[in-house]
């Protein structure tokens, strides 16, 4: 089970996810966004793909990463089962994704994320960890 | 931040810190209490400070915590000096409602009332993720993002007079495929006619009570009418160019002489590259909600007509008009008796142009423009209309519904052990809905009152009160 906590905001909801490292908390928030939309525990991972993406930091990469993990829901009908990040620094990841194609008979939509927005956005190191908070237009 | 109370409706954010002007808020002294004001009273402050604003940054008594700008919030930049920000306008780009009457009223639909809301219902795609029985080709979509509702009603999805009854005909000119991502066009490509899901909704009403006659009868109104009510936007084709245009910015912005105090605020000047690429995407998504609403009505009519079994001439579903309240356009305002080019960013606002504008159809060219606020699903709706006085003051603009007072996890807290279904029932309302959370998160009481919202631009002057309609049947995505 992914850890991760809901923050409630008045027009939509954000998501609180510590890590150990980089790595963890980009995986762990990966994975929060798609437990937040569907029921992760019916997906396989049938199929999988690599994504690469850049930023200007740790807070525009997070964005810039869940955005494009969110497109391959929105855009590509996919739903993401599990995450392995091959490298990572400041300024880009890369990662090996697997996903189901989405099935209306198979698969339940629980919540729709529409767009992860840089409002108040944080990405940084907090004591032994690493710890994110990053707020959704749903 | 410190108020400064101008009169009963009005208020004044003090110029400080890097503001170029100063806010304006409309509101009543009871709306601004509270610590939920706070937040979005810093996003007025925030806009001020951007290059080229005009007058003042404003935020309408619906006003309410957004991304960047407040949602509730007008903002004019000059054309020439100015910027452009897809956060001004919001992700659902042309997010807005259109209002038809009929010529059935409440007695002859009662009856029915419940069958009616099913076949709604069954008709139109609502619902997270919905897609329409129209899969448009790439070049036939490029078509929707030039034409709008013309190109729905060429394909036989309304009538020309719907043209007429809608902001900038349906159509904005400078809609420019080319601008827009090819993850945007896929995104569109099946979405057209869908209702989609949160606080879109389809609203079956009844005209409860009329307070100014005379432009009751310009728009055809009388008590005791039917009239349908849409709202619904880009879906995920707006969103798409919003993101797109966000990222972008975020990376330009940098070189910009300017301090940004909030990354979703990421603008270009107008008249740069990614200014205008934004203006014509934008526009582009402008037109397939245009579109969109343009063939939700036209499925709306035919549900109609098959339930009562009647012709569309019995029916008589006129369009009375459709607005927008997400979006920039690019306006000529008098600003100290000199005429200016502006591009008046309104997010969670509507245009409210007054009498003797060029820019509305000639039926409405005396009357001034007619404006639709949509309440929360239990209450009312309002139709108002466009004022001289909005057009001295707030660049023709006003409120756009009731805005939100509890976060979605608040309203289902509030909704625990209540059966809202029943309590709508009660009041002779037929609710239908697809999402789980939808019709908790979305309770009447997790809105602002509509009344006191209409009450202050009423007050105001800025748009004035036509008709209340009160709701019968509401589908919800």
């Amino acid at each position: 089970m992914v850890y991760y906590r809901l923050i409630d905001h008045t027009a939509d909801f954000g998501l609180h996810i510590m890590g150990a490292d980089p790595r963890d908390l980009f995986t762990k928030a990966g994975l929060a966004m798609f437990d937040v939309l569907t029921d992760v525990a019916t997906l396989k991972g049938l199929d999988s793909q690599t994504i690469r993406i850049d930023g200007d930091g740790w807070p525009d990469l997070m964005v810039n990463w869940l955005r494009e993990l969110l497109y391959l829901w929105a855009g590509e009908e996919k739903l993401v089962h599990s995450i392995h990040i091959e490298q990572i620094n400041e300024t880009a990841v890369a990662a090996q994704v697997a996903y189901d194609v989405f099935l209306p008979e198979h698969h339940r939509i629980k919540n729709e994320i529409k767009a992860v927005t840089y409002h108040q956005i944080q990405v940084k190191p907090v004591g032994s960890g690493w710890e994110a908070r990053i707020i959704f237009d749903v | 931040m410190e108020l400064i109370q101008i009169d009963a409706f009005r208020w004044e954010l003090p110029r400080q810190g890097n503001m170029r002007v100063p806010g304006k808020i409309f509101a009543s002294a009871a709306m601004l209490k509270g610590a939920q004001q706070s937040e979005p009273l810093k996003q007025v402050a925030n806009v001020a400070t951007l290059p080229g604003i005009v007058k003042a940054s404003m935020a309408m008594p619906d006003m309410h915590w957004g991304y960047g700008f407040p949602i509730g919030g007008v903002a004019a930049f000059d054309w020439q000096e100015g910027i452009i920000s897809p956060g001004g306008v919001g992700y659902d780009i042309n997010c807005g409602v259109r209002l038809a009457t009929s010529s059935l009223v409440e007695n002859e639909v009662r009856p029915r009332l419940e069958e009616l809301v099913n076949a709604l219902y069954q008709y139109i795609p609502c619902g997270v993720g919905s897609t329409g029985s129209l899969k448009l080709s790439l070049k036939e979509e490029k078509k929707v993002l030039k034409e709008g509702s013309h190109w729905a009603v060429r394909h036989g999805y309304g009538e020309p007079s719907d043209i007429d009854h809608t902001e900038e005909s349906g159509r904005m000119a400078n809609a420019d495929p080319d601008a827009v991502s090819q993850r945007a066009l896929e995104r569109g490509r099946k979405q057209i006619g869908t209702l989609g899901s949160g606080n879109h909704f389809l609203e079956v009403g009844v005209v409860e009570e009329i307070y100014y006659p005379e432009a009751a009868q310009a728009l055809n109104l009388f008590e005791g009418q039917v009239t349908l009510m849409l709202h619904s936007g880009s879906r995920g084709f707006g969103y798409q160019v919003c993101d797109d245009s966000l990222a972008l910015m975020n990376r330009s912005v940098k070189n910009l002489d300017f301090d940004l105090p909030d990354r979703q605020l990421a603008c270009a000047p107008i008249q740069s590259t990614s200014g205008i690429q934004y203006y014509n995407a934008m526009a582009c998504a402008a037109n397939y909600a245009w579109a969109n609403r343009q063939v939700l009505l036209h499925r709306s009519r035919q549900v109609f007509q098959k339930v009562f079994g009647i012709s569309p001439r019995t029916l008589g579903m006129h369009l009375l008009y459709d607005v927008c309240h997400n979006i920039a356009k690019q306006e000529e305002h008098l600003i100290d008796g000199e005429k200016r080019l502006l591009c008046v960013h309104r997010k969670g606002a509507t245009r409210a142009f007054g009498p003797g504008h060029p820019d509305l159809a000639e039926s409405y060219r005396d009357l001034g423009q007619p404006i639709l606020i949509p309440g929360d699903m239990g209450t009312a709706s309002y139709v108002m209309v466009g004022t001289r006085q909005a057009m001295d003051e707030t660049f023709g603009s006003t409120c756009h519904g009731a805005g939100r007072q509890l976060s979605r996890k608040a309203a289902k807290k509030a909704s625990k052990g209540r059966a809202l279904q029943r309590e709508l029932s009660d009041k002779g309302i037929v609710v239908r809905w697809t999402g789980r959370a939808t019709l908790a998160e979305e309770m009447p009481d997790a809105y602002k009152d509509i009344s006191q919202v209409v009450a202050v631009v009423h007050g105001a002057g800025i748009s004035k009160k036509v008709a209340r309609l009160r709701p019968i049947g509401v589908v919800k995505g």
